[in-house]
This record gives structure tokens, sequence and C-alpha cells, in this order.
């Protein structure tokens, strides 16, 4: 071989597939101030509509008066319910089986709620327009107090429902109830707790916080009057399912609704669901036969589209002495605000809560979920996590470290205590799951050596005996937290969303000289798919990640995908790349044996092309292969060279992680200071390192985000204290903590890859380890839970309480 | 967050400034940098019909020194006073303040006389101009008038500026060399106001407080100057028991709202922990 010739691992790097480092090439555009986002779409003669909003969290909307509004220069429209009721879109569907306002319908159910769309020449003139709109309203009593939404005297909040004693998940127990979920076996459950040597019982909240990408939600929506055709720009996470939905309420043909979502800035979960905005600009477009741009600024977002979490769960664990767990019981009061918009699949009402038997071998438990109406926003959306997963995690991440502290062990002993061993998977879970791999108490035993683990327990004894001494006035706290998610929804067995199976696609065409186009039904946004699904391209049939280009979000040109949220994208969407490639690679190789004059089966793979068995010097590569399909394919063969492939996946993936939070804090003032965050994730398969580092340092900051002072809060009236990024924490750099990240490999069996998704696990982890820090904090002052989120003032409240400050 | 229609106007000099503000009347606002102005008239809680931008007015901008005296033109931005050499040296406590305002984005824009003429608690600036003995110059179409910063701040958003008046300056006596001074601010993150903060300026002798001033910001619908804590250090050499009385009777005087920083109780307790930290740091700085 002469010195040109590259060698195995030259060749291999020039692919940059999986495994590989490889840069962003979407930052190409990003950090240079080139993306294309939804307000960048400007079209010519577009107008603008915005929203006139309640004040109040309930009121009867007595009276819309629009008379000045009208003449404000610009203004040209403003829509009501009145108006919609003419096409039959006041109210519209909600992915959760409910029926929500448009625009409000004698009735406001929350503060900031929808109640008129004026549209106008330019936002300035919308806005000017909005404050000239008088509405009359008599309040009512607001319900806020999640607590007391089935109380008797409750007031009614959904008139609409008046005698409906069943909803879309069965019976209603009570006027502002939606629905019961449950699951498990009770009568072993009830039993299990009857013969336990030790039991415990603690409400744990986890408070009610919102996504908040960046990029607000937003649509552009431009109907042609002449073909009858609607296209939609906007910020969508699942970009054919807003086509399909809008066929459905809109009664347009699928085929004359264009949906693209451009480039994103952030979803989290915030861009899954169908909000108003969309409605009402594709009905006043319609209407006007102009381009209507929506918008909403940071109050609205953080007021009126898609909350998350507002779990209150009330959590028992069943115990032997020796710390082996027998039984887990939970209830749930889930606050889903004036209407169940919740986006999980349509099946299931509460999500996957139901993976809160976590990482331990439960031999029984028993969990059901009451979801209520209050005087909220409403939402319950994923918020970066897989379905109420998060919520899951961190009931039973904190119960977890309330039994230790109740039997006297420390809690990562109690967590390897009970883990699921390897050789327990696939596993099947007491709540109905299986589990496809994990070993988690390598992970756990990798995690607790790096940070030192029995160092720090050292160190938090001797500062305790310090505080009570008098000596110092911080205390310390090591939060563990082993987490085990469930992400990749999912089968079509038990997943779909609204009838639509949950599988996702991928097409890929190969162009003759060797590059090519893969096009996906997944959406990144922010996430840095155009570079990785171009990395299993790479590595699945040997062309460069460089001359593959990805294109997702234009519903015209991508094959149905159900989008990108949950997790959701390497699992089924990754699969579907996969697949396709390997279509692809089997058509390639009858190609390939053609060229060289063998039978198929003397050919074998070698990283970019195929070479004969025996006779490695007779080889063709992939390149060269693309260029024969487009002229000399075997006779009787069709030329070209491209596949689509839809994923329906066998199971779901069960990533997960050991996560080891350090903290101090002054009880004086509350102030915490975050010293060491160790983060270990195994996803299984790693398609860029780089990437999954970005991907648990975004969502770590979240984590603490959320954990330490990120609410959505009401007051006792229904008006929303925390609207805007002054009170609703948004960590800056100068507050996050420095990450350490870390990982195993446990490939999962059934993924054709052996990926697991990774976007979210470090929110769902992440959270429960800087809880369990506070909390481990002031243990040793005698409290056994302290409720998020821990803030400053709370920190200090909870140090006053237990007496450590006057 | 779209603010409502204004008129906008730049004049050049202070006089043709005070000139437009009093035909126009009293729906003209001057606008500074517009770091407070500007986020209150797009939730359209400031609803201004004509906007005086000082922007044009070179005679509002400079930092000099006249004899014993600092004097700030109204239009220096925060950024400004961080890069004079003359505020290191003789007001050090207005670098550190200025820094724990906000992000490098609001300080290259917001200036000294938006700071201490907008009248909110939040504001850092007012409380040290207190602390610092500071007065402010302000002239009106019938002339011009020196108020004490301590006479300045009527209430929240209220202060002793008449309409159609500027600040123009604000003129602070240099402290003596080998003075302490600290600025404690407890805040939730960057871009926050202060949860509770204090300002401290003082001298020592033979290991004992000679001469104090406590100042306080957002404890209150105005900032404080704590008068009794700062008594109750002169002569101490600041043992923990005087530290406490000190916070003691700064909180006496304390009234802050709740919010989501905290409830009156916390941050009226943390009030007093910033003042003891302050004098703690003021005291270890001073020669
Ligand atoms: C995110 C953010 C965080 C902030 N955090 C802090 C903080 O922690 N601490 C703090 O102190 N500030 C903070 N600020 C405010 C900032 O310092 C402002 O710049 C400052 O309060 C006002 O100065 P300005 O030059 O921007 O004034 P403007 O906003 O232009 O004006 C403020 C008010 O003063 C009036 N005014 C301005 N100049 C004059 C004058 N010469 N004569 C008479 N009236 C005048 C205006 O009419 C207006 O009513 C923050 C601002 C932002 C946006």
């Amino acid at each position: 071989m002469n010195d040109m010739t590259p060698t195995r691992e030259q060749r291999e790097a020039k692919l940059e597939g999986m495994g590989c480092k490889r840069k962003r090439v979407e930052d190409i555009r990003f950090t240079q101030g080139k993306g294309n986002y939804v307000d960048d779409v400007k079209l010519p003669g577009m107008l603008h509509g915005d929203f006139v909003r309640s004040p109040h969290a309930h009121a009867r909307v007595k009276k819309i008066d629009d008379t000045e509004a009208l003449k404000v220069p610009g203004v040209l429209a403003v829509i009501t319910a009145e108006t919609l009721k003419t096409v039959n879109l006041a109210w519209m569907p909600t992915l959760a089986g409910d029926v929500q306002m448009v625009l409000a319908d004698g009735k406001v159910l929350f503060q900031n709620q929808e109640v008129a769309f004026v549209v106008a020449t330019d936002r300035y003139a919308a806005d000017d327009g909005i404050n000239k709109v008088v509405v009359e309203y008599e309040p009512l009593p607001p319900l806020i107090d999640p607590f007391k939404a089935m109380d008797k005297d409750a007031p009614v909040l959904r008139e609409d429902l008046a005698g409906k004693t069943t909803g879309a998940h069965g019976p209603r127990k009570h006027h502002n109830h939606i629905f019961e979920w449950t699951v498990g076996d009770k009568d072993l459950t009830d039993a299990a707790f009857r013969k336990a040597e030790v039991t415990f019982k603690e409400m744990i909240s986890y408070h009610r916080t919102h996504p908040s990408p960046l990029e607000t939600c937003q649509c552009v929506c431009s109907f042609d009057k002449i073909r009858g055709e609607l296209t939609i720009w906007g910020t969508f996470q699942a970009p054919h399912v807003i086509r399909t939905v809008v066929a459905l309420i809109a009664k347009l043909p699928e085929q004359k609704i264009h949906v693209i979502s451009p480039d994103i800035g952030g979803g989290f979960g915030n861009k899954v669901g169908a909000y108003p905005g969309y409605i009402c600009a594709a009905v006043a477009s319609i209407v006007t036969g102009k381009p209507v741009k929506w918008v909403e600024d940071r109050i609205e977002n953080l007021t009126a589209t898609s909350f998350a979490r507002d779990y209150h769960m009330t959590t028992e664990i069943a115990s032997t002495k020796e710390g082996k767990v027998t039984g887990l019981r939970v209830h749930v009061l889930a606050d889903h605000g004036a209407f169940d918009a919740c986006a999980d699949p349509s099946k299931w009402p509460a999500g996957f809560f139901n993976i809160v038997t976590g990482s331990y071998d439960f031999p029984t438990a028993h969990l059901s979920v009451d979801g209520i109406y209050t005087n909220k926003a409403p939402g319950g959306v994923a918020y970066r996590c897989s379905f109420r997963v998060t919520e899951a995690a961190y009931c039973i991440e904190r119960a977890m470290d309330i039994l230790a502290q109740k039997l006297g062990m420390d809690p990562a002993e109690l967590r390897l205590k009970n883990f699921i061993k390897p050789e327990q998977f696939p596993y099947h879970s007491a709540l109905g799951w299986e589990y496809d791999s994990g070993d988690y108490a390598t992970a756990m035993k990798k995690a607790m050596e790096t940070v030192k683990y029995s160092e720090l327990r050292k160190e938090q004894s001797a500062l305790r005996e310090a505080f009570k001494r008098g000596e110092t006035r911080e205390i310390m706290g090591v939060g563990v937290s082993f987490f085990t998610e469930i992400v990749g929804a999912g089968p079509s067995k038990n997943c779909d969303i609204l009838g639509i199976a949950m599988f996702d696609s991928c097409e890929i065409r190969l162009h003759p000289t060797g590059a090519g186009i893969a096009r996906v039904g997944s959406k990144s946004q922010g996430q840095g798919h155009e570079t990785t699904w171009a990395q299993i391209i790479a590595t699945e049939i040997g062309i460069p990640a460089d001359d593959i280009m990805v294109e997702e979000g234009n519903t015209d040109t991508a094959p149905y995908g159900l989008g990108t949220y949950g997790s959701r994208s390497t699992p089924v969407a990754g699969a579907a790349i996969a697949m396709a490639a390997r279509k692809i690679k089997a058509k390639a190789q009858m190609i390939a044996a053609y060229k060289l004059e063998v039978h198929e089966d003397d050919l074998e793979w070698d990283i970019d092309g195929f070479r004969v068995k025996g006779l490695p010097e007779k080889t063709m590569s992939m390149k060269d292969i693309c260029w024969a399909a487009y002229n000399s394919v075997p006779p009787g063969m069709e030329p070209g060279l491209e596949a689509v492939s839809y994923y329906d996946p066998p199971n779901m993936t069960y990533p997960f992680g050991a996560y080891i939070c350090v903290m101090n804090i002054d009880v004086d003032t509350g102030v915490y200071k975050v010293r060491r965050f160790y983060a270990l994730d195994d996803c299984g398969t790693r398609i860029n390192p780089m990437i999954i580092e970005g991907q648990v340092h975004g969502g770590l900051t979240e984590a603490f985000a959320i954990a330490m002072g990120q609410e959505i809060r009401y007051d006792a009236d229904g008006n929303v204290v925390t609207g805007s990024f002054m009170d609703f924490f948004m960590p800056t750099a100068v507050e996050t903590p420095h990450w350490e990240t870390d990982f195993t490999v446990t490939p999962s069996p059934h993924h054709p890859i052996g990926a697991k998704g990774v976007g979210e696990s470090p929110n769902v982890g992440g959270v429960p380890a800087f809880s369990n820090a506070v909390n481990d904090a002031f243990s040793f002052l005698g409290s056994t839970h302290i409720q998020m989120p821990h803030d400053y003032w709370r920190n200090w409240k909870a140090a006053k309480d237990l007496g450590a400050v006057a | 967050m779209i603010p409502g229609p204004f008129n906008y106007y730049r004049p050049a000099t202070v006089a043709d400034a005070l000139k437009l503000l009093s035909t126009l009347g009293d729906e003209a606002r001057p606008l500074a940098g517009g770091h407070s102005l500007v986020p209150m008239m797009k939730l359209r809680l400031a609803t201004p019909e004509h906007l005086v931008d000082l922007h044009g007015v070179a005679d509002l901008k400079g930092i000099r020194r006249e004899g014993n005296t600092v004097v700030i033109g109204a239009m220096t931005t925060q950024h400004e006073l961080l890069a004079s050499d003359e505020i290191g040296r003789s007001l050090p406590i207005l670098d550190e303040t200025a820094l724990l305002i906000a992000d490098p984005q609001v300080r290259y824009r917001g200036t000294i006389g938006g700071n201490v003429a907008n009248g909110d608690p939040g504001n850092d600036m007012p409380a040290l101009m207190m602390a610092l003995g500071a007065s402010y110059r302000l002239e009106g179409k019938s002339g011009a008038r020196e108020v004490a910063a301590s006479e300045f701040y009527q209430g929240a958003y209220f202060t002793a500026l008449e309409p159609g008046e500027l600040l123009t300056s604000v003129a602070i006596p240099v402290p003596s060399a080998g003075h302490g001074y600290a600025y404690e601010k407890l805040k939730r993150k960057v871009g926050d106001y202060a949860t509770a903060a204090a300002a401290v300026v003082l001298t020592m002798a033979g290991g004992k407080v000679a001469t104090c001033k406590i100042a306080l910001t957002n404890l209150s619908e105005t900032p404080l100057l704590a008068e009794d804590a700062a008594k109750a250090v002169i002569g101490t050499s600041l043992d923990p028991a005087t530290l406490k009385k000190a916070a003691a009777a700064a909180e006496a005087i304390m009234s802050p709202a709740a919010d989501a920083r905290g409830p009156v109780e916390y941050r009226k307790h943390v009030g007093g922990i910033m003042v003891m930290r302050a004098l703690q740091r003021a005291a270890g700085r001073a020669s």
C-alpha cells in the first residue's frame, strides 16, 4: 500500500460517526445570528395579532366593548368568542381529551386568560387597541388551593361540564374533578403495609413551574384564498401533529395545510400543545386573507401557555427494619388548572407517573392520581422530561431519603440495598413497566468513589458538631439521587396522540456524488439533530457526516413524525434513521456485489464500503456505490438509492444515572452554595459525547433553577406573583454551579443502535439531588421533609422553624 | 410589553431641555439611560406623551473634583463611574455598589442621575448618597437649588423634584483618607434588586468607631438613614453585642413589603445582617 492510502483510523475519523465529538453544524448559523426563527418570518402585508387578557382569576364576562379599539389607527378587527362561534372555534379540543376556550366564552377561569384578539397593521397598533377594549367583569370567588378543589362548597369552575359525570378518563367525583387514575395491586399493597416493620407517610409537593424557553410561543398564519391553502410557521415541537389537529378542527383538507417549524429557540415541552394564539392567528388570516403574526411576550408565556408540574404526592413506603422495601403507596393530587391541557399520550392522564417505583425492586405498589381543576393557567406539560417522570423521580428519590433517615441508614447504602439487579433485566415493575436494561450498582458506586462519598459524610458530621457548639452558622448537605427515566414514547400498543401511534420516521436520499439528505419526523429545538442524525447515518452507511444534510420541521417534505419531546427523538426517530440507513445499505450491498462480480454473501462491510471476504483489496466504497446506483444497477433493480423507515418501537428505553450534590447553607440568610455537583449518566450508546455533555449541562441548570427557586406562584386571589424573569428564577452563568459529568454505558437491547436518550435525564435526576442536599443539610436539626423551592427565604424559614435562628 | 405612543425630543442644552419640559407640561418625562423608565413604559405603568432624551446634553456628563467635593454629571453612566480613576481613588464605595447593579449591559446605559432621581426604593445609589452626605443639584425654569440626598426621598417614586425640574448633578463630599466603607447587598441573582442592602461609611480611631453613617436600600418606601444604628456603634470596637444592637436599631426603622424575595420578617432580618456585615467589612478597611 502506498502512503496515500488512508489507514482504517483515518477512514473512521473522516466519517465523524457515532462516538465522535463532532462540532454542532447548526451552530455555524446560530453563533452568527443567522438562525431563522418564527419572528424572522416577515411576509408582505403581514398583520399582527395580540390578546386582551383577563386581570381576574375567575369572573363572569358581562360585556366586551370594542368601539374605541376599532377607532385606533391600524386596528382592523377585534375577535371575540362570539366571532369564533360563527366558525365553531370558540372552544378547541385539548390533547388530554378536554376542551378549552380559545377566547373567553361567558367566563374567565385564570388570570391572563385570552379574552379578545386584536388584529392590526403592526404590533404597536395592536397593543394600543388592546388598551381600548373595555371588558366588563363580574368577579367570582377564585379557587386557588388545590386541596380545597373538591370541597363540597368549592366554586364551580367549569360550567360547560355541568352534569357530566364522566370525563375522557372515566368517572368524575366532583364538579372540579377531572379524572382518577389508578395503577397497581391495592390489596397486595395494603397487605404489605399491614405487615411492614417500618412505614412512613409524607406529602411531597412538586411546585408549579414553567418550561420558559427563551423564544416564546409564536406563529405566522398565511391563508391563500385562491388556492385554499393555509401555511403556518410556528414554534412547534410536533409540526405534523399540529397539521392533523388543524385539519380536524378547522375542517381544511390536510394536503392544503403546510406547517413549518423553522429554527426553534428552546421548547422544553412548552411548544407541544396547541394554543389560542394559533387558532386566532389562523382564523384572522382566513378572514382577512392576509398573513397574521402572533408572538407571545415573556409575561404571557409564563402566565398563559403551559405550566409544568404542580403535583402533590402523598407518599408511603413499607420496609423491613433492615431497609428492604416491601411496598409503595402514592396518592397524587394533580392541579391541572382551568382546562386539562396536559400534553401526554392520549391514554395516559398522569403520563408515565407509574415509573414512580424508580430504580428499586418494590414487590408491590399502588398509585392513584386525582386530577382537579383550579383557577390557574392550563398545561401540565413535560418540562424537559418524559410525561410526569420528573415528578415521579422526585417523589421516589425524596421518599428513599426519608426512609433512610427513619431507619438511621445512609441514603446511598439504602439505595444500593434496594436496586433492581443487573440479572433482573428485563425487569417487570410492580406498576407495569418492562425496564430494558440497567446496571445501577456499578453507576452508584462509581459516583460515590469519584466524590469520595464517605469523606464527605465525615466532613458533614464534623461540621454539624461545630454548628451545635456555635462555631459556625453553616450547615452542609449531601444530596444523592439515583433516577430511572422512561423515555421514547412510544410503542403503538400503549402510546398514541389523538389516535396517531407514536412512531417516528426518516427518509434518506443519497445523491450520485456520494452525499445525501435525511429528512426526519423529529424537530430539534436546540438539541443538535442536524449534527447527531448525520453521525448515525455516517456510521451505518459510511458516508461522512459532513456530506449528509439533515432536514426537519417542514410537513411537506419530512415524513410524518410525532415530534421531539419526552427524550423520544433518539429512541424513536434515531431508530428510524438507523433502520432507513440499513435499508439503503442492503440495496448498496446488491449493487456492490453486481459491480464486484461476486455473490452478496461474499461481501463484508468495512467502515465506508464493502469488501470481498478474504480479498481485502477488492472493495467498493459507498461513494462509488452511490454513483453506480444512478447508472449501473443490477438488471431488474430500480435505480436510485433512497429509503424511508417508520419505526414503531417495541418498548420504551430506560436511561438512568447517579447524581450527587454537595451544598452548604448559611442559616442566617438562607443563602446556599453548591460546592460540587457530579452527574453520572447512562444513556446507552453515546452518539456524540460533546452534545450529551451540553444537554446535561443545560438540564442540570434547569434542575438547579427549579429546585432552588423557579416557580409559578399565585396569591390567594389568583394573581401570578412570579410573572417575569425578575421573580421567576432564571439563573445566569453567575449563579449556575460548575458541573462534573461522567458516564457508564449500558446499551438498550431493543434499540437498533442501543441508544436511550439523554436530553431530559439531568432535569429529572437533578431536581431530587438538589432538594435532597437541602433536606440532608437540615435533617440533623429534626426535619424530615422541606418543600421546594429552596430559595433563600425559605431556607431561612426552615432554619427558623427548626430553632436554628432566633 | 409594548409601549404606548409618545413623542421624542433630543435637546442639546440644559436650558433647552428645561424649556421643553416646561412647555410640554406634566405629560413630559426626561429620559436618561431608560433602564428604569422604558421597562415601565413597556408594561404601560408609565405612559408619558413626551420623552425628553438627555443624551444630547453634553453639560450633563462627566466627573470632576471641586476641592473636597466630587461632582458627577447626571448623565454619567454606571460604567463610567467604574472606569473613573477619581471615583476609584476618592469614592471606592461607588465602584463597589455600581458593580452590584444588574449587569454590564444595564451599567453601560443606566446613569447616576436616573438612578438617584427615579425614586424606586430598589435603586442602590440613593442609600449610598445618604450615607456619603451627598446633595443633588436641581434646575428648573425658576433657577437652581441644592437638596441633600437625605431630604430628597418622600415615598416610592415621590421625590423633591418639582415638575419641570431636572437633576443636573450629584455632589459628594470626599470622605477622609483612611475611611472604611462597605455596601452589602443580598440579592437572588444577577439583575435582581436588593432583598436587603446596607451602606456603611465610617472612620476608626484607636480601634474604636469614630464616625459612622449607615443607610439602607429597599427596606422601606424610601432609602433610609439608620441614625440610631450608627449612634449605637460610635465609640465601640464593633463587638458582637454592639453589632446586634446596631442591627436591632436598624431593623426598628425598616418597613419592607412582602414580595417574591421573602416575607417582611425575613427581609428585616437579613437587613439587620447586612448592617452587621457592612459594619465589619467597613471597619476592616479603615485605617
Ligand atoms: C434588569 C435590570 C436590573 C436592574 N437592577 C438594578 C439594581 O439592582 N439596582 C439599581 O440601583 N438599579 C437597577 N436597575 C436600574 C438601573 O440602574 C437604571 O438604569 C436606573 O435605575 C435608572 O437610570 P437610567 O439612567 O436608566 O434612568 P431612566 O430609566 O431613563 O429614568 C428613570 C427615571 O428618572 C427620571 N430621570 C432620569 N434622569 C433624570 C434627571 N437627570 N433629572 C430628573 N429626572 C430624571 C426619568 O424621567 C425616569 O422617571 C436595573 C435595571 C434593569 C433593567
